[in-house]
């Protein structure tokens, strides 16, 4: 066994079933949305009006819609672009969010007091409804719905950044690293990110879920990404009005969806399940 | 207890004004000419039209200044009024108000008396059949959008059934309460369908923590039936944080609502909004989100108190 395979975590990240079905799921998500311009069948905007609303079949797997584009492969474009978001959005939310509640939690003092409170402020609202307004005030498009996502998610990676590193600051490493006359920006990014990192892991994955949904939501109500480009949020939406002929338009984007957020969600519960000891749960005694 | 209430109202007056503050400022985000916006760009306005308006309406003053008047007006109970309606936006989100409100309610109804049931039952038949079953139906609970599964409940019913939930208008519960459950059962099943989930979860987790527990040995030792132990000990510690979650994720309904809405066409406040950012009626628009975000910080506040009630820990902090 080389010596990466042998870290604790993979290991028992491989040992766990939900995580493993997480990753399988999220791997092929990834594999589409990577490659969807060579592995889709027709393009996402190609109309073909003489195709529209064929039920699936062996030419268009999931069938075609009303302007008789192939259903099939406007999904895997909308991977593409759903994943592009959630990225790009977590790793602002995560980054910033981490980086904040860091300097924070190190800082202390009233830094700490304004930036919590700000931070309180954020959880005041519900997360759709905050993302749906800056969404709405900004404008639909990809960047403004990474730029709500983002902002809405930022404050959860900074209260459990923040939690960490007041529970590292009190250790004996720390103290023994200033002692050695370690400076604070040294300490912050050496000692103390690096340690306050693994708890933010189990709510990545939980953020990459929650990304997708809302991503989905903002596109289904129009305040998202901008057709004729593919969402499945939006796919969702045109399907309205075409159900009773094409119910497989419905069908569809759904489904999509939903494996998606279902892989973050396992991978999540694996990840849970290894970093939060206060969870294992030992066999009931029946 | 009195002492605890009170210091949890005082802590509501800087979240209200910080909500509104953000509200404020995130209205301020929208591009373009606020005059225009306010009125729509069909109309072309002269310069001095325009400038007239602006002093009309405030907006030669700073942002400050413009806030300030803003929040006198809005604690008076003036948010305003509807470009689009004419009418007050204060009286339109009051009218709207009910049925979001029946909405959540039913649907935190729902999510309780499905998910505790189902999530006590995985717990007491671990590793079983009906454990497997109960969390498979968590799982996708939490992966299923509900503008997703609101979309094929209207399908299936329409399709199947021939009944189109969301024919006719409205019919409030003090009018027809039999016509008005029948309008809001499909809209409470799609937004309870994901916190279901989450409360199946907790309860089972809970459980099963408590199941491990010594004094549940204790219990067990002592020739306490395993149903006896479950029933006497355990359910009611294991209550507690699904209590909690109840509480916390009780607010995320009125988000959800929102989409619901759409999805059945349901005049609540959440379709207002919507209709609000299409048309691009600002005042309804901001008077609405911040409503919401009230009523999210009131519901909290009743979740924190009953939480307090039920764990006498919390209060002497």
């Amino acid at each position: 066994m080389n010596k990466s395979a042998g870290s604790p975590f993979l290991r028992r990240l491989g040992r766990s079933p939900s995580a493993v079905a997480g990753l399988i799921i999220i791997t092929f998500y990834v594999v589409v949305a990577l490659f969807a311009t060579w592995l889709a069948p027709y393009s996402a905007a190609g109309q073909n009006p003489k195709d529209r609303l064929q039920s699936p079949n062996s030419r268009y797997w999931v069938g075609t819609d009303e302007f008789g584009r192939d259903i099939f492969s406007r999904l895997m474009f909308g991977a593409t672009n759903s994943l592009t978001v959630a990225l790009i959005s977590v790793s602002l939310a995560f980054a910033g969010g981490t980086l904040i509640g860091t300097i924070s939690g190190y800082v202390g003092g009233w830094t700490d007091n304004v930036i919590m409170r700000l931070v309180d402020l954020m959880f005041a609202f519900p997360a759709l409804l905050l993302a749906l307004a800056i969404a709405a005030a900004l404008g639909p498009g990809l960047r403004n719905t990474v730029i709500a996502i983002a902002v809405v998610y930022l404050p959860i990676f900074a209260r459990v950044a923040r939690g960490s590193v007041l529970l590292l600051k009190g250790l004996e490493f720390v103290e023994a690293s200033r002692s050695l006359g370690v400076g604070h920006v040294r300490m912050i990014f050496r000692h103390i990110l690096p340690n306050a990192i693994a708890p933010s892991l189990v709510q990545l994955s939980l953020a990459f879920s929650w990304a997708i949904l809302t991503e989905a939501a903002l596109s289904f109500l129009g305040l998202g990404t901008i057709p004729p480009n593919p969402s499945w949020g939006s796919m969702l939406s045109d399907s309205r009005t075409m159900m009773e002929l094409a119910p497989w338009m419905a069908v569809a984007p759904g489904l999509a969806i939903m494996f998606c957020v279902l892989g973050f969600n396992l991978l999540g519960d694996g990840v849970r399940d290894i970093l939060d000891p206060h969870l294992h749960l030992g066999k009931t005694p029946q | 207890m009195r002492n605890y209430v009170f210091k949890r109202l005082l802590t509501l007056i800087p979240t209200l004004l910080g909500i509104s503050v953000i509200v404020f400022l995130v209205m301020r985000l929208i591009p373009g000419d606020t005059i225009s916006a306010m009125i729509g760009t069909q109309f072309k306005l002269t310069e001095a039209q325009a400038e007239a308006m602006r002093r009309y309406y405030g907006l030669d003053k700073s942002l400050p200044e413009q806030y300030g008047l803003w929040l006198s007006a809005a604690v008076q109970g003036d948010l305003g009024y509807s470009v689009r309606t004419g009418q007050p936006v204060l009286s339109e989100i009051i009218r709207r108000y009910p049925l979001t409100m029946e909405l959540a309610l039913v649907a935190m109804a729902i999510a309780v008396a499905v998910g505790i049931p189902v999530g006590l039952v995985s717990a007491i038949q671990r590793d079983t059949v009906l454990d497997y079953a109960g969390r498979l139906f968590a799982l996708a609970g939490l992966a299923i959008p509900g503008f997703w599964m609101g979309t094929l409940i209207i399908y299936g019913l329409s399709v199947y059934l021939h009944i189109l939930p969301n024919s006719g208008a409205y019919v409030e519960f003090a009018i027809d309460p039999a016509e008005n459950l029948k309008q809001i059962i499909f809209p409470a099943l799609t937004l309870g369908l994901a916190f279901s989930a989450a409360v199946m979860r907790t309860t089972r987790s809970a459980l099963l923590e408590e199941l491990n527990k010594d004094y549940a040995r204790t219990a067990r030792a002592k020739g306490h039936t395993e149903r006896g132990v479950i029933l006497r000990h355990c359910l009611k510690n294991a209550l507690i944080p699904v209590i909690t979650l109840i509480g916390l994720e009780a607010g995320y309904l009125l988000g959800g609502a929102i989409i619901v809405e759409e999805v059945f066409a349901l005049p609540g406040l959440g379709r207002l909004l919507l209709n609000g950012i299409n048309q691009r009626d600002y005042a309804l628009v901001q008077g609405v989100i911040l409503f919401i975000a009230f009523s999210f910080v009131v519901v909290n506040l009743l979740a924190d108190l009953a939480y307090a009630v039920i764990n006498p820990r919390v209060r002497y902090e």
